[in-house]
């Protein structure tokens, strides 16, 4: 098997006293679906806010090696804009940051904003309408499209992002995440909120994401049925340590994962200091 | 608009709405004398050395009679007896006019009052128009909405184009009337400029004004001791604002907000401290004189040109006039203005406008985009900078003068109050907001120290009906559906 497309190796993550994440080791593979599970408080979003550059993890080493062209990265030491930029890890966030008063379709763009930013010569070539930036803007739009499509907002694409409904506003963030060209797509709680069918709905674009166009997911999510249904592996954090780590059939036979849940052990007192 | 309050429950009984208002006018005019009476009523006069009190009983009552009257117009209105409260306001606005008023404040104050009731009724019947109108709009009203808007900026705006250019040629164009277009129009270039960093990028600069100055005294200097022409300078000034836009803007630019605003705000009098004391390189207080005035491309503007020059008027077989100067100027800042707002109208749509956006909507969420924070804001920093320092040096070669006064940190909040008040980011809205502002100071003149008092009143007025500016309307920069309602 080829090098995994992430590799966590004993991550730990400090604030003062408390520690959030302690020496947390785990794999994502390309074309995988990778959930995160977890109590409230576990660290998961800890875990992505290290992997996304957001935080500067207090020990261990986050490799990513990019399957297209087989370099490797160094997450820890890079900036969070240069994450996404050079390694292309793309995330959501749990409360939506969408661009509100921006349209749709703009918050898309914005999202491809270094390739355009090329494409326009820094700006100068785009201000006389060169028509090489001109040609680039159109893929842009029609890569723009394509997300919308397959989001089922194309109908929308002239609104501002924040009129949209929530779980409209949950799939434009996952189409925005998509349009940076990402190996690696970090969803945290991307069915919170959601109904019962916007959750199926969002099943099947996540599954497609997988399938057709390859990228390996990342997924925190409390919503059993999403987990369950779409996730290849699964790792399961418990006070910031990770408690077990396996396919769902697994992780649904595992004790020590029961117990997290249901609460009956103390395994507390150490932890909360 | 409640009709007649009328309180039920208890032994109160309940009053008709005129005399409810009746009485709510009266207290309101008891409150006033208690105040008035002490602060207004009792002067204190030295006469030869004893402390003497003035009793000024007129203008009490005076006040107290014009508190009850407002007070009256504002409870009918209240109470959906609008006519009545028409009735008053227009009272107060003649009597304005013209009874003889002992003091000056009370009359403006009597006009500003009588204006502010007419106007406030006119709003509250308007409104309840608009409810009884009220139903849910349909797709085709939103689209004719859409057009009716899209066609009224254009007109206006292609309107404001067609006097500004006609101006100068109005046979009412003294040299008063372009010297304010001038400064109009610089202020509408400055507060352009400033809507990039503020109104596109999102970040709250209070020492825009120190740019200005980097400009005005880069023309100045270069102009004065190295002999440098208005062409050369300009870009000069304009690259060395931007320098110290991104010199600025380096260390700053990863403060929000307040932050950032006050780090500006220091750097602003910085600059104005700093030229204000080197003596030796900007002469200090007594600032830069006689800086070499604009030519026609080599042709100055004056009856009798020095040896082997010659001169506009002679060029063009005019007769000699001193208005030439002042249009030559006007039609430069003309220019100047435009090419800020082309400009900004084109970068808006291309990848760095639209990161500006994005920057100011969550940086957050830039950042996991993959967009280099600092970068993209220092471009709008020194982007903005640099068109200040062209205002600058068009500044100093009009006023052939620069000193740190003009300077002053009342200059920045001027061209913030534009940029706020037009609305940020609409560059239509900041045009209005600076021929309103500039021009109204300088319409109320006649009122001296009153004037600020009617500048403030403007920006309430404005602030409390369209808080987001004048025209707040953002239209996307891209579309994918095309425009709605044309088909």
């Amino acid at each position: 098997m080829s090098a995994p497309l992430l590799k966590v190796e004993h991550l730990t993550m400090r604030f003062g006293g408390l520690i959030a994440i302690n020496d947390v080791s785990f794999e994502a593979q390309k074309g995988q679906i990778t959930a995160v599970i977890g109590p409230n408080g576990a660290g998961k979003t800890t875990v992505f806010n290290c992997l996304t550059g957001f935080y500067k993890p207090s020990a261990g080493r986050l490799t990513l090696t990019r399957p297209d062209t087989g370099r490797d990265y160094l997450l820890e030491r890079l900036d969070d804009f240069r994450i996404t930029k050079t390694a292309g890890v793309a995330r959501t966030f749990q409360n939506i940051r969408l661009f509100a008063g921006m349209s749709v379709l703009e918050n898309l763009l914005v999202a491809q904003h270094n390739r355009l930013m090329v494409a326009s010569g820094y700006s100068l070539l785009g201000l006389i309408g060169w028509p090489s930036y001109r040609a680039a803007e159109r893929d842009a739009i029609d890569r723009a499209r394509f997300w919308l499509d397959r989001t089922g907002l194309l109908a929308r694409a002239d609104e501002p992002a924040g009129s949209l409904p929530y779980g409209d506003q949950r799939r434009l963030e996952i189409a925005r995440a998509m349009c940076t060209g990402p190996a690696l797509l970090c969803l945290d709680e991307p069915a919170a909120g959601l109904n019962p069918r916007e959750s199926a709905e969002l099943n099947t674009l996540l599954l497609m994401i997988r399938n057709d166009y390859g990228a390996g997911i990342l997924l925190i999510e409390h919503d059993m049925s999403v987990v369950m249904g779409i996730s290849d592996h699964i790792v399961v954090l418990d006070y910031g340590r990770k408690i077990a780590e396996g396919t769902p059939a697994e992780i649904k036979a595992n004790p020590d994962v029961i117990r997290a849940y249901l609460g009956e052990d103390d395994e507390a007192e150490g932890a909360v200091a | 608009m409640a009709v007649a309050q009328v309180s039920i429950g208890g032994n109160k009984l309940p009053l008709t709405p005129p005399l409810a208002a009746l009485k709510d006018a009266v207290v309101v005019a008891l409150v006033a004398m208690a105040l008035a009476g002490p602060i207004v009523g009792l002067q204190t006069v030295d006469r030869g050395g004893q402390l003497t009190v003035d009793l000024r009983f007129t203008e009490v009552a005076i006040a107290i009679v014009l508190v009850f009257f407002g007070r009256l117009g504002l409870a009918l209105g209240e109470r959906g007896l609008v006519l009545p409260a028409y009735g008053i306001g227009a009272g107060l606005v003649v009597a304005g006019f013209l009874l003889p008023w002992p003091a000056g404040l009370l009359q403006v104050l009597a006009i500003a009052a009588g204006v502010a009731l007419v106007l406030r009724s006119a709003a509250g019947q308007f409104g309840v128009y608009r409810a009884a109108k009220a139903r849910v709009p349909t797709e085709e009203d939103d689209a004719k909405a859409e057009r009716l808007r899209r066609q009224l900026t254009l007109g206006l705006g292609g309107l404001l184009l067609v006097a500004a250019v006609l101006l100068p040629m109005m046979p009412f164009a003294n040299s008063y009337i372009l010297d304010t277009a001038i400064r109009v129009l610089t202020y509408m270039m400055l507060a352009w400029g400033l809507n990039i960093v503020i109104g596109l990028a999102g970040l709250l600069d209070l020492g825009y004004v120190a740019f200005y100055a980097v400009g005005a005294y880069t023309y100045a200097l270069l102009s004065k001791d190295h002999g440098f022409g208005f062409w050369g300078a300009l870009p000069i000034a304009g690259l060395l604002a931007a320098s110290f836009g991104v010199l600025l803007g380096f260390p700053v630019l990863r403060l929000r907000g307040d932050y950032l605003a006050i780090v500006t705000l220091g750097f602003g009098e910085i600059i104005r401290i700093v030229l204000l004391n080197w003596t030796n390189f900007s002469g200090g207080p007594n600032g830069i004189g006689s800086i070499p005035r604009l030519t026609f491309f080599g042709h100055p503007f004056v009856r009798n040109a020095p040896e082997g020059v010659v001169p506009f008027h002679q060029l063009m077989g005019l007769d000699f006039s001193p208005l030439h100067r002042s249009i030559f100027f006007f039609y430069l800042i003309l220019v100047l203005a435009l090419v800020v707002n082309f400009f900004t109208i084109r970068i808006r749509r291309l990848p760095v406008g639209r990161a500006w956006e994005a920057l100011r909507e969550d940086e957050i969420a830039c950042r996991a985009l993959g967009i280099n924070p600092t970068n993209t804001k220092l471009t709008a920093f020194a982007i903005g900078a640099m068109f200040a320092g062209f205002a600058g040096s068009f500044f100093a070669t009009t006023q052939s003068f620069v000193s740190p006064e003009s300077f002053t940190f009342l200059e920045s909040a001027m061209i913030l109050a534009i940029v706020v008040l037009g609305g940020m980011g609409s560059q239509l809205g900041v045009a209005l907001a600076a021929i309103l502002i500039i021009g109204l100071t300088e319409a109320f003149r006649g009122l001296a120290e009153y004037r600020m008092l009617v500048f403030g009143l403007g920006m309430v007025l404005i602030m409390v009906w369209r808080p987001r500016g004048l025209l707040a309307h953002r239209d996307p920069t891209v579309l994918l559906h095309g425009k709605k309602g044309v088909k």
